[in-house]
């Protein structure tokens, strides 16, 4: 097993690398070079020159690449184009800020998901299950910023004005509420779906079956013969959900106006901030790569087969 | 009969005694298992699906429940337990064991009788054991009983576990169930129904996918504990001859209805149904005489030498010589494991990994179908052994077989004709060619692959365990079939478990043991004095039954005269 | 099912079993398909009629900006004075062209890829895999947000985009179907008898992994309709003056507590659009289910 984990974080490495390449050819393709996009139109051609040399922009792109490479490692990001600050202490504030609000979604939704699935496994067919079903279907459909504007013209200013549509410095924590709210309700419904398909297969297993026949109580069926057999899969998914959650911050925040990564990331296509486009997209995969990494691991380790090894 | 040879077997193995089985008086020939009019239905469209069925059990005897697929005797093997499958339900009749009625008890007082009064050995135990508790847990709530100490809970484990012949250690207790075999799990399955000292046990098909050495170690041990313990057993099969072997009653069932029920000895020696009669008759016999051998020819068809073959590092065959003459047939007997697939699949073109020569009609094939000529290709043609996955569901029975027809030998002028021929020597009607494979019943897709595979007009048919996921009447028919395609002259190579098949279908047979030939020759000189150890204990193994009804020598179509005298 | 009628006549046929079913026709059956065919037609029919009956154009001034109560603009102008109902009746059917130009290419190139890595294994799974997984390794909008920051938003990339981030997890689904497949010995059948690799790919696997297929083409639909629309609303899809859903939220959304019809009309018939299609999906998927588990016998 431990043979097994080391592959999947060779893997894991390897994969965040050539995103590193990615990320690093994309930027190559703009138009124009780094120091005109800094110093703008009308700068002269010697401070041009200057720049130019500060940045190695002389130097082959291999080169550029390996000293990018190696500033990544440890731990430098470049300097921002735009306000000249170094990008990584740039992005510490808002960073804390995303992490915290997808930390406080998760928290919201694994949860009551978890429960919702299971309740509508054991109450298959019936009308809470139906309802479940199609809720979550309705949900899942309708792109995460739809939902967050619904739920701002139905809550917000403009419907019954109980919570602030827009993120301010001075407001207060009730102006959480509806990023967390939206992306809860963005994050829950697979969840759900993955907890009932899994507890239903499960419990309609043979060995369900046979724990049944040996004169088990419906308790002991549930929680020694089927639970520990639903984690694996449902695991898998509830990490899949957070690693999708990296991504999805970016058009709530831009929709709320949250000082998060995801405004950062959008104000920085906007100035063609290079390093900071970098940066966040970088730190984005990187949060998806691990997350899907761990994943990866909690699936394992919750196959018996694999934790051990055959004798 | 063989029966009572076989009881006589039993005990002279190496279990231990009636003692081990613990303190409970033993009262054998009480009848504790009474089934009265029983009846299930499917919801919602109250079909029924066991009527009115009615069975009685003695304590330390066996019932033999005999089916083919879709008769019933699963739903009402469970039923017995009072448990029915999702949108099935149980609407008349009684289960009395002892004397309480299981099908009229609370679902409280059904829990209680589970696994003591009456307990359930599944058909597959690498799906019945649970993977993710170790063996301890699994064996020691099976037990049940809060008026035990764990201490005793443990012994009792320890004890049925020696009983089934597995180690009663601690190491083997924290074990996982995929870190058995398949025929230790299906110990440990019957170790867990034991476990709680039950009235009765009800066993569905609990030896399906094992070795015929396993099934009979594993048999043996149902036997005696039945009769150790003094329960009633109830076991379910498709396969008239463990059911032979075994049971002292034999239940017929069909559609859904007990058809006949007797002694074992009175069914069999004279069966009442037209149904047991021809389950009977489609049993192969084990022993025979062979057929005549074909003249000895210079050159073979097929010759296969010194093949040795693997995947990857691990090596499955070495050092294999076969041949297979013009219009003969040619049997490979092996157990699962033994190689024989990938034996029929190299000669096939379609396992690559070997070494050694395969000669056709003098020519070395190469070893990828792909390197073949066309010719060759044709000429060796190939069936598998599920039916069920090897038509494609997208494709009417005409295009299956048009299809390799006009790869391999061209557009034909008369489409319609070559269906029909080759329909014909499959011995189904034309009208079969526009069907798609999933309106046709198991036997009639073998068929179709049997029609796909000689339209071409090959010379060699290999034919991979063709019958093992068929019922046996089923089988008996796809055998005779073989039989008039060998007589029109096509040479077989037919792979199988079955060594009762060998019997009734093979000239000459090689015995495959872990990847080698252990005996090679005439399957009448194989049968009557097998030289090689593995196949004698194969021969011994491996359950039969004399028929003495009228007409019961025609069985599979063989001669009475090629019976050879036992002894 | 095999009884003693059948194996004694097996030359004559019993009349032959009724065909089950194919997936759209058992996907009809479920009521929530019908409902997800009547919703995405409704937004479809305004999508593609939607131009022909607008009352001005879409450029048109017809009011201040975010007035409401103007005669002969029923829901009022949008921020720059546009009538907001014209506007809304030409920005359907960019979105829908868009997204299902991206999800059509998506999932055709995934199944390419798919069935290629499942049948042919070895270093072409590998390496398809792994380019797989890098791709995989970028959230969808993401990658669609740094390649539209860098060439800029221009159509034939948001389609291009959207079709590539789709591929990698099309060709994923793809490729298990296609394992499944190729264990079934009719594959086996065909390469024994030296049918060419590309004819058993297009002849044996493609027919019978429809079923993954269809659904997998409803799932990216409804995820590049998703994905198209927020681009929008990032001001990183169709740019302005176009009349597009997306970037009307966009345009509008600074006024949305004293005009809410110009987002919530766009922004409804996405989210109705996105449940029609997502319930005729779970319609087929479903029906897939049953069919796939119906092969066994």
């Amino acid at each position: 097993m431990t043979r097994l984990i080391v592959v999947r974080l060779f893997f894991g490495a390897l994969t965040l690398w050539a995103v590193s390449l990615v990320v690093f050819a994309a930027t190559q393709a703009l138009p124009g070079d780094a120091a005109q996009l800094i110093l703008g139109r009308d700068a002269t051609p010697e401070r041009l020159e200057a720049l130019r040399n500060q940045l190695n922009l002389h130097e082959p792109v291999a080169v550029q690449y390996m000293q990018w490479l190696q500033g990544l490692v440890q731990g430098d990001l470049g300097t921002s184009f735009s306000n000249r600050m170094p990008v990584a202490e740039y992005l510490t504030d808002p960073v804390r800020s995303s992490l915290t609000l997808m930390g406080l979604s998760a928290l919201v939704a694994t949860p009551i998901a978890l429960f919702l699935g299971a309740f509508s496994a054991l109450r298959r067919d019936r009308a809470f299950d139906h309802t479940s079903s199609m809720g979550t279907l309705v949900v899942a459909s309708i792109p995460e910023f739809v939902v967050g504007i619904l739920l701002i013209l139905m809550l917000g200013p403009g419907g019954l004005g109980l919570f602030p549509s827009v993120y301010a410095r001075e407001g207060g924590p009730e102006q959480w509420i509806l990023p967390v709210l939206t992306l809860a309700l963005a994050v829950a419904p697979p969840i759900v779906r993955m907890m009932r398909a899994t507890m239903i297969e499960v419990l309609e297993s043979e060995y369900v079956q046979q724990a049944r026949l040996k004169g088990m109580g419906e308790r002991t069926v549930l929680w020694r013969h089927a639970a520990p057999n639903a984690i694996g899969p449902v695991a898998q998914v509830v990490a899949l959900q957070l690693a999708w959650l990296a991504g999805g911050v970016v058009a709530i925040e831009f929709l709320f106006n949250f000082p998060g990564v995801g405004k950062v990331l959008m104000d920085a296509i906007e100035n063609r901030d290079v390093p900071l486009i970098q940066a966040v997209v970088l730190l984005i995969a990187g949060i998806y790569i691990l997350v899907n990494l761990i994943a990866d691991v909690i699936g394992l380790a919750a196959n018996p087969k694999v934790r051990v090894a055959n004798r | 009969m063989s029966g009572n040879e076989n009881t006589e077997n039993v005990e002279s193995t190496e279990h231990t005694g009636v003692e081990g089985a613990g303190g409970r008086s033993v009262r054998n020939g009480e009848t504790v298992l009474v089934v009265d009019g029983l009846t299930v239905i499917g919801r919602p469209s109250d079909v029924e699906i066991i009527s009115g069925v009615s069975i009685t059990v003695k304590r330390g005897e066996i019932l033999g429940l005999v089916g083919e697929s879709g008769s019933g005797k699963t739903t009402l093997g469970l039923s017995l337990l009072a448990h029915c499958k999702r949108a099935t339900e149980i609407v008349g009749g009684q289960v009395l064991v002892g004397d309480q009625d299981l099908a009229g008890l609370s679902e409280r007082g059904v829990r209680q009788l589970r696994g003591r009064a009456v307990a359930y050995i599944p058909q597959s135990p690498a799906s019945a054991l649970n993977p993710a508790l170790r063996l301890g847990v699994q064996l020691r709530e099976a037990l049940h009983d809060d008026s035990l100490s764990n201490g005793e809970v443990v012994e009792r484990v320890r004890e049925v576990l020696r009983e089934v012949a597995l180690p009663d250690d601690d190491a083997f207790l924290r074990r996982y169930p995929h870190q058995l075999s398949g025929g230790q799990q299906q110990r440990v399955a019957i170790a867990m129904a034991f476990v709680g000292r039950p009235d009765v046990i009800v066993l569905d098909e609990p030896t399906t996918g094992l070795d015929v050495t396993t099934q009979a170690h594993v048999l043996e041990t149902i036997r005696s504990m039945t009769r150790d313990y003094g329960t009633a057993g109830v076991y379910i099969s498709h396969d008239m001859a463990v059911v032979a072997d075994l049971a002292d009653d034999i239940a017929v069932m069909y559609r859904g209805e007990v058809v006949e029920r007797g002694r074992a000895a009175e069914v069999l020696s004279a069966p009442q149904h037209s149904y047991t009669r021809q389950l009977l008759m489609a049993v192969p016999l084990l022993k025979t005489s062979g057929h005549e051998e074909a003249e000895p020819e210079e050159e073979p068809l097929l010759r296969v030498s010194g093949l040795t073959a693997g995947y990857g590092r691990t090596q499955v065959l070495e050092g294999i010589d076969v041949s297979v003459s013009r219009g003969e047939c040619v049997a490979l007997l092996g157990e699962s494991g033994s190689g024989k697939t990938t034996l029929s699949r190299s000669v096939a073109g379609l396992h690559h990994q070997f070494t050694g020569e395969i000669l056709f009609d003098g020519v070395p094939l190469a070893a990828s179908s792909y390197r073949r000529t066309a010719e060759q290709r044709r000429r060796v043609q190939y069936v598998f052994q599920n039916p069920y996955e090897a038509l494609n569901p997208r494709k009417r029975v005409r295009d299956q077989i048009l299809g390799p027809y006009r790869h391999l030998v061209g557009r034909p002028a008369d489409p319609d004709g070559v269906v029909a021929e080759a329909l014909e020597r499959a011995a189904l009607s034309a009208s079969y060619a526009d069907r798609f494979p999933e309106q046709l019943s198991g036997g009639e897709r073998q068929r179709v692959c049997i029609a796909r595979a000689v339209a071409t007009g090959p010379d060699l048919l290999v034919c991979d365990e063709i019958t093992s996921a068929l019922d046996v009447s089923v089988q008996a028919e796809i055998v005779k079939l073989l039989r008039g395609l060998q007589d029109q002259g096509m040479a077989l190579l037919f792979v199988t478990h079955n060594i009762a098949l060998v019997s009734n279908i093979a000239e000459r047979v090689a015995v495959l043991n872990r990847g080698e030939i252990v005996e090679y020759g005439p399957v009448g000189q194989v049968m009557s004095s097998p030289q090689h150890e593995y196949t004698r204990a194969l021969i011994a193994d491996t359950p039969d039954f004399e028929l003495s009804f009228p007409g019961a020598p025609e069985r599979l179509g063989m001669d009475s005269g090629d019976r050879v005298v036992e002894g | 099912m095999s009884g003693p009628s059948t194996s004694t006549t097996s030359t004559t046929p019993t009349a032959p079993a009724r065909r089950r079913p194919g997936l759209f026709r058992t996907a009809w059956r479920f009521g929530r398909t019908k409902v997800g065919v009547v919703l995405t037609g409704l937004i479809v029919l305004i999508a593609v009629a939607g131009p022909f009956v607008a009352p001005y154009t879409p450029t048109e001034f017809v009011a201040k900006p975010f007035e409401t109560g103007v005669d002969g603009a029923l829901f009022g102008g949008d921020n720059r004075g546009r009538d907001v109902l014209t506007r809304f009746l030409w920005g359907g059917w960019t979105l829908l062209l868009l997204a299902g130009s991206a999800a059509g290419l998506g999932v055709a190139a995934g199944t390419v890829v798919g069935i290629i890595a499942g049948y042919r294994r070895g270093w072409v799974d590998d390496v398809l895999m792994r380019a797989n997984d890098v791709l995989l390794a970028f959230p969808q909008l993401i990658a669609a947000l740094l390649v539209m920051s860098i060439i800029g938003p221009k159509v034939w990339l948001i389609v291009a985009v959207i079709a590539v981030s789709h591929m990698p997890r099309v060709a994923r689904v793809i490729r298990e179907a296609t394992r499944k497949v190729i264990e079934q010995d009719y594959v086996k059948a065909a390469e024994a008898i030296g049918l060419p690799r590309w004819r058993i790919m297009t002849v044996e696997i493609l027919p019978n992994v429809t079923s993954p297929l269809l659904v997998e083409l409803g799932l990216r639909l409804t995820y590049s309709i998703g994905v198209v629309a927020v681009l929008g609303f990032l001001g990183m899809g169709l740019q302005p003056p176009t009349a597009d859903w997306g970037l009307m939220i966009n345009e509008n959304r600074q006024g949305m507590s004293i005009q809410p019809w110009a987002v919530a009309l766009p922004v409804s018939a996405i989210a109705v659009l996105t449940v029609g299609a997502n319930l005729i999906t779970d319609g087929l998927s479903r029906a897939a289910i049953g069919i796939d588990r119906g092969v066994e016998k």
